[in-house]
């Protein structure tokens, strides 16, 4: 059997008797110590997947494996080696913090004293407030509480499910910093989220969507694909730009990306982007125009695989 | 008070005890710009939000939306209004027409508009086949595009939209902006929440709070000048790193 610490191949999951294709087809791996971000917006499948992963779903077809064991026959030894935080907070919001802990090891008959060393970076960070019930914390204290539970037994994985959702940008840094340190330890880690600029602090990732993976690289390999040049415009009135824009039979596609418009030519157009875009711009009426060819980021492949 | 601002408060503020919420925030939103409302988890943002959507009152301070003022005439602030968030906006064991028909009536629309208006709204969206489903069973990017196409039915002056592409992928999310420019463009006043910086960039002007308080206002060019940063990502990041509170 497959040594990889996530094996998953041809997995498809159906609901709704068949009618709804949740997971299509879907095949990647995932190998020991890495970090590797599954990347897609809501109903891409990411949680079918994680659900499949954790053993609480049995796949319609396929074949998925963790640490070598299969997901259906070796369920119960495969639970003993993961720590799944599930995209919704599930953990008991009438218990504290310390309480909840304690709870999750006694499940585990884990010994919080001997793992300690694993989470004892998140565990700091809630000591102070130990005695607090769970219901009553912050968004960003309940998923690092969340996440010290899932690892309270040293699990040799990790399966998180979009744990930044609905977080600001500081907490979800500070999240991404303790992963981290969490991967020095060399524990596996399996993440999701939707938010793209994420995926760059990935070893590597699955782009998915509609229940199909895109594509599954390092994201300088995934972004190096990008298949033509990809240049950024602006100028004062940026919305009637972007009208204007897409009116030009040159231009393949343009869409609002910051503060810029991105915009890909078709292929016969694509070297001679910048002094046709700023010829364009100026002769339908704009000014103050800024034209560049810049390096496509993970959301600009994203776009360009799903159009 | 100048006519084109339709938002428009001064030392806003909302005490739950000795809990300043909301601490004396004070700024004016001008018709058709596109204001984006920032904050981190806990900053005050729904708080404040409610007053001005007529849903709470104020401890202290004053605020007119749609010239209407938060104290005296909140039911006039709320026919005045659209009102969208990620959480709830629609009803999903109704169809799509029903709910279109739902919420023009309840905003006082007569049925003949909503006939025409609701055909037209279909139409616009692409929803021709899926009229008659129940919104359950809408992808969630259609009925966020739905969900904000209904906000504005009632052609209100100002649309409160609250975190409306959480998850929504890419092409969506870009989509639901052409949505919110069209409508600026239309003289619509937008008034929105995110935790995507890189929509925070679309916004006209924004405003980014803190601990109950407005920290730094201005249009994303200014702040990124202002704190020298590469993106409003970063501006974000320097205002909120220090702060003290935080909830879900």
């Amino acid at each position: 059997m497959n040594k990889q610490a996530v094996h998953i191949r041809n997995l498809t999951k159906t609901y709704e008797k068949g009618k709804v294709k949740a997971v299509n087809q879907v095949s990647f791996e995932v190998g020991k110590g890495e970090l590797f971000g599954l990347i897609g917006p809501d109903g891409a499948g990411k949680t079918t997947i994680f659900r499949v992963l954790a053993t609480l779903l049995n796949p319609d077809s396929g074949e998925v494996a963790v640490e070598g064991l299969d997901v259906q026959r070796d369920y119960h030894q495969i639970r003993q080696l993961i720590g799944y935080m599930p995209g919704k907070f599930s953990l008991y919001q009438d218990l504290t913090i310390r309480e909840n802990i304690d709870f999750f090891a006694a499940l585990f008959a884990a010994d919080i004293e001997d793992n300690y060393q694993v989470i004892k970076p998140i565990y700091e960070q809630l000591a102070p407030f130990a005695d607090r019930r769970a219901g009553k914390l912050s968004g960003g204290m309940k998923q690092k509480l969340a996440l010290c539970c899932a690892l309270v037994h040293k699990p040799s994985i990790l399966l998180l499910d979009e744990p930044t959702t609905g977080v600001d940008v500081v907490s979800r840094r500070e999240f991404w910093d303790m992963l981290n340190q969490l991967k020095n330890q060399g524990i596996t880690i399996l993440v999701s989220t939707p938010y793209m600029d994420e995926a760059m602090r990935c070893e590597r990732i699955a782009l998915i969507q509609q229940g199909r993976i895109l594509s599954v690289d390092t994201p300088d390999q995934l972004i190096r694909s990008f298949p033509s040049r990809l240049y950024a415009a602006k100028s004062a009135d940026i919305y009637h730009l972007m009208l204007d824009l897409r009116t030009d039979p040159k231009i393949e596609s343009c869409y609002a990306f910051g503060e810029y418009l991105h915009i890909t030519l078709k292929q016969a157009y694509d070297e001679e982007g910048t002094p046709h875009l700023i010829d364009f711009a100026r002769k339908a009426g704009h000014v103050e125009i800024v034209v560049e060819e810049i390096k496509p980021g993970i959301e600009d492949l994203f776009i360009r695989l799903t159009k | 008070m100048k006519d084109e601002q339709v938002i428009h408060c001064e030392e806003l503020t909302k005490r739950f005890g000795d809990f300043y919420a909301v601490n004396q925030i004070s700024f004016s939103v001008s018709k058709g710009e596109i204001f984006g409302f920032l904050g981190a988890n806990g900053a005050g943002k729904t708080t404040a939000m409610r007053m001005l959507c007529g849903l709470s009152y104020p401890t202290s301070g004053r605020a007119y939306v749609a010239g209407y003022d938060v104290y005296k005439n909140q039911e006039k602030i709320k026919q005045n209004i659209g009102y969208m968030s990620q959480k709830f906006s629609l009803y999903e064991n109704l169809t799509v027409l029903e709910n279109i028909e739902l919420f023009g009536g309840i905003y006082g629309l007569k049925d003949k508009e909503i006939r025409e208006r609701g055909a037209y709204l279909i139409r616009d969206l692409g929803l021709e086949k899926e009229a008659k489903k129940m919104v359950a069973a809408l992808p969630l990017g259609w009925k966020q595009k739905l969900a904000f196409s209904v906000a504005i039915f009632h052609q209100p002056q100002i649309v409160f939209l609250d975190e409306p592409t959480g998850g929504v992928d890419p092409i969506t999310r870009r989509q639901f902006w052409d949505m919110i420019y069209k409508a600026a463009d239309d003289g619509i006043t937008v008034f929105v929440t995110t935790h995507y910086m890189d929509e925070a960039e679309y916004c006209g002007r924004l405003s980014v709070m803190v601990d109950g308080e407005i920290e730094a206002l201005g249009s994303p060019q200014d702040l990124k000048q202002r704190f020298d940063a590469k993106s409003m990502d970063d501006v974000f990041y320097q205002l909120a790193r220090g702060a003290k509170r935080s909830d879900s």
